[in-house]
């Protein structure tokens, strides 16, 4: 067994073992700690894949942000002391579920060994759009959401909007309109704060470098904005910066910039370039960068907003 | 072994432990985090595929792993809303649980 075989083998058991954990784990908190390092270990076996983008992804999105979001939300849910937790189910549901596990697993294994030789694939028809008409980007990942696939990607930031339309419906009537709590109750330590200062600027820059660097190499809209997001909650942890009020014009326009934009260059494409979003020939980077700028704003807006959640009535 | 192979069973075993996780902890939140997993495990299963369209003479497929890219967020979207409809269901009621039994307790309904 090759040395690199070895560590895809350490890996795939690290990998399943830590999930093991956050499914087994006691309490709450030591779940989702779990989840995060599940989240980084993950993002180390879709590198293994060939899959960089997908990595920062899921590192960013999938461990960090989702990690904050479960902490807050544990944490939120101590505060409210009368909370009555279910009784576990019996023994006869649990052998159940394990039965139902390990047959759906066992299914999705066996096929995952007998897939056919040659597999079907749209990677040409990308690899086409991706050098063809309408691109001239180097990486092939951010040519198929920007391009290839342009209506899915401008959709997906619809799907932000709404989950946050749906995250602020959820506070009460007499809150609306004000801004969400602090992500953190108590004052921050002095260690919080330098935190906050010395690391919120290298992540900002390191944020915009990975989008900017998106259309030659792994990196994009998704991953940059999900790092800065990752800063801006990170600076209000630290209570350098409280979250905004809903109502706000300036919190609104940032949230709908990303698909707003997207959607008129998609709509100036039917004129420009003879069919919906369609770019023209020379100007395609350009006007894919522009649009890919606004999506970070708007991705790094959103974010902070659904880990916040709803508008609180307590807060003066 | 190829390590796709190796990572498509990882896949298929996170979405096993993810399922039982799911229907045994009683806690929402719990319940919200198994499902995270088996949601990781669809995505590491699907990306299986991407790196099976080397075979046809590219690096990787990149139509799936832009799926992928598009999946994450998306789920993240929606724990997200789970996460405010779980904490207002609590405020609202006192109860942290799913079990619809806790509900249908006589002088318990609501508020």
């Amino acid at each position: 067994m090759s040395v690199l075989a070895a560590l895809d083998l350490g890996l795939a058991l690290l990998v399943v073992g830590v999930a093991a954990w956050t499914v087994s784990a006691r309490n709450l908190f030591a779940a989702v700690v779990g989840y995060v390092a599940y989240g980084l270990l993950l993002a180390l076996v879709w590198v293994r894949l060939y899959a960089p983008d997908v990595a920062l992804t899921e590192a960013a999105v999938g461990g960090g942000v989702t990690g904050v979001l479960l902490v807050t939300a544990g944490k939120r849910l101590d505060a409210l002391a009368s909370a009555e937790i279910g009784a576990p189910p019996g023994r006869g549901l649990k052998i159940f579920a394990g039965a139902l596990a390990a047959l759906v697993a066992g299914a999705l294994a066996w096929v995952v060994l007998t897939l056919p030789s040659t597999p079907p694939s749209l990677a040409p028809a990308a690899a086409e759009a991706a050098s063809g008409p309408g691109a001239g980007l180097g990486n092939p990942i951010t040519a198929v959401l920007i391009s290839y696939r342009s209506f899915d990607t401008m959709l997906e930031k619809v799907v932000l909007i709404l989950a946050v339309l749906g995250v602020w419906s959820v506070g009460a009537d007499a809150a609306w309109g004000r801004a969400p709590a602090p992500l953190r109750k108590p004052e921050p330590d002095g260690a919080m704060i330098l935190l906050a200062q010395v690391l919120a600027p290298v992540g900002l820059l390191i944020g915009l470098h990975i989008f900017w660097v998106g259309a030659d190499a792994p990196g994009g809209a998704f991953q940059g904005g999900a790092l800065l997001a990752a800063m801006g909650m990170v600076a209000m942890m630290a209570r350098l910066m409280a979250p905004p009020r809903i109502d706000s014009r300036k919190l609104r326009l940032a949230l709908v910039a990303g698909p707003a934009v997207f959607l008129v260059v998609g709509v100036a494409g039917l004129m420009l370039a003879g069919h919906l979003f369609a770019y023209p020939q020379n100007f395609a980077k350009p006007l894919i960068l522009f649009i890919e700028a606004f999506m970070v704003v708007s991705i790094a807006v959103a974010l902070p907003m659904l880990v916040s959640g709803p508008p609180d009535g307590g807060a003066k | 072994m190829t390590p796709s192979v190796l990572a498509g069973l990882v896949g298929a075993a996170l979405v096993g432990l993810g399922l039982y996780g799911l229907i045994s902890n009683p806690h929402p939140l719990r319940k919200l985090l198994a499902f995270n997993l088996v949601g990781s495990g669809v995505f590491l299963v699907f990306g299986i595929v991407a790196r099976r369209g080397a075979a046809a003479g590219f690096a990787f497929d990149p139509v799936p792993q832009a799926m992928v890219i598009t999946g994450i967020v998306v789920a993240f979207a929606a724990s997200a809303l789970a996460v405010a409809l779980i904490l207002r269901l609590a405020a609202a009621s006192g109860k942290v649980t799913l079990d619809p039994r806790a509900w249908t307790k006589p002088g318990e309904g609501g508020q």
